[in-house]
């Protein structure tokens, strides 16, 4: 094999450089349609853990508005009202764009808390969106889920540190 | 991690316009999103073919799996009746002397009920199922509860027919594609069952309370009049749910409170039936009146 890239090989590249964040969020957000019939909310959104870990991780491979056709298609598939993720996400990355322009660096920690305080926006606003279409759920039987969802995202953020290098590899 | 650079434009108009843009757009953005969120509270079916169109596009990735989670589900169970074997099958041979006893008098009691019927030239409205379907998913992250079913308007499926398993009532309809349909659960918090108590028929409101468990409204202030293991069964009032329709068991009751559990369980049940609506014209305004109409029953 030489050293040097085909045109083929290059496009090949170029191509999973950009679609890969995009297929992972799409995959994500399709866990919904797995067959698990639940009688409480405990499970994470992962599909918002994955949008969330990509953001922080490389905040380049997306601007603001990319949250609104992936909400549109989460909203799609797992019976949200429509609208639902479409807001919430955008607002989530308007304030990560906020806060990248504000604070000058981040680390693990940095990341985690970030990444905690949008989980936390994500099921008040979820909260908020079932309150308006007529479902008055009471705020502790959020807890478990938010709690599993603060938990899990380390994990969400090394499957895609691993997806990222194979992304980057050659 | 440093500061990401790309963010930075420097002195390019160019570049710092087309990042106001995106931001422009982004905003934009939210604003429909929640102008769409405010259309679909006032109007709940106003999106109904998008959605429905979802649904068929997603539900059949969900039934292929169904039988290898049932499977799953199953192990744990499997398990402990394994090593509870003995203790189990006294309690069983107790139950079915039990539920003997109980078929007897309730024959007797279906006996009597029919003379009595015929007496009063009672006749329930035929209730065939408009079809039977299965339960393969639910929005299982999500605060809401609701269910997948693998039947549309293609079998006949309309928004606001009751579900229900073997063992009792699973929810109603409330968004249908043509192959699929999405049903509100019964343990959703924006589900309300009228009911009524099996013992002396005191009727209720069922309000799912959202973490699989159903809070129990009584209609009258007074005493609380549950007690635990109290059956509750649908009393057909709003013409919605089909009245017999076994709904809920007490597990707590206290003085503000009732907690009661679901007797279907959607996450064990495979088969679910959909029920015509039991009186259609229940919710239509009156009749004017001067001319006087003939309502169902």
């Amino acid at each position: 094999m030489s050293r040097i890239a085909s045109a083929d090989e290059y496009g090949y590249r170029i191509a999973k450089r950009q679609v890969v964040p995009v297929v992972t969020t799409i995959l994500a957000c399709t866990t919904d349609l797995l067959p698990i019939v639940m009688e409480q909310p405990l499970i994470p959104d992962f599909a918002f853990l994955v949008l969330v870990a990509w953001r922080l991780l490389r905040p380049e491979i997306w601007s603001a508005q990319m949250a609104l056709p992936l909400g549109l298609f989460n909203d799609l598939v797992s019976g949200h009202p429509i609208g639902q993720s479409m807001a919430l996400w955008t607002a989530c990355f308007l304030a990560f764009d906020l806060i990248d322009s504000r604070v000058g660096w981040r680390d693990y920690w940095l990341d985690w808390l970030f990444a905690s305080l949008a989980i936390v926006f994500y099921a008040f606003g979820s909260w908020y969106v079932a309150h308006m279409m007529g479902a008055r759920i009471e705020m502790a039987i959020m807890v478990p889920q938010i709690l599993l969802s603060l938990l899990a995202y380390p994990f969400v953020a090394r499957l895609i540190l691993a997806l990222d290098r194979w992304r980057l590899s050659r | 991690m440093a500061s990401p650079s790309t963010r930075r434009t420097g002195f390019s108009r160019r570049a710092q316009y087309g990042l106001f843009l995106g931001y422009v757009l982004a905003v934009a953005g939210i604003l429909f999103a929640i102008l769409l969120l405010v259309i679909a509270a006032v109007d709940p079916r106003g999106f109904s073919a998008l959605k429905g169109a979802a649904l068929d596009v997603t539900t059949p990735v969900a039934s292929g799996g169904r039988s290898v989670v049932g499977f799953f589900t199953g192990i744990g169970d499997s398990i402990g009746n394994y090593f509870m074997a003995g203790s189990q099958n006294a309690d069983l041979k107790r139950e079915v002397a039990q539920n003997r006893r109980k078929l007897i008098e309730a024959q007797a009691t279906a006996l009597e009920n029919k003379r009595l019927k015929a007496l009063l030239k009672v006749r329930d409205a035929e209730m065939d199922e408009v079809t039977t379907a299965r339960i393969v998913g639910s929005s299982f992250d999500s605060l809401r509860r609701l269910g997948t079913l693998t039947a549309g308007s293609s079998e006949g499926v309309e928004v606001g027919q009751a579900v229900r398993g073997p063992d009792g009532l699973i929810g109603r309809v409330i968004e249908r594609g043509r192959w699929a349909s999405r049903v509100l659960l019964v343990t959703d918090t924006a589900s309300r069952v009228p009911v009524r108590l099996v013992r002396d028929g005191t009727p209720a409101m069922a309000v799912g309370h959202g973490d699989g468990t159903i809070d129990l409204n009584t209609l009258e202030v007074g005493e609380n009049p549950f007690r635990r293991g109290d059956i509750l069964v649908t009393s057909g009032t709003g013409g919605l749910f089909p009245p017999g329709i076994p709904v809920a068991l007490v597990v707590r009751a206290e003085r503000e409170r009732t907690v009661a559990t679901p007797i279907a369980d959607p996450g064990e049940i495979d088969f679910a039936m959909v029920l015509p609506i039991y009186q259609a014209g229940a919710d239509e305004p009156l009749a004017e009146p001067g001319e006087p109409k003939a309502g169902p029953r």
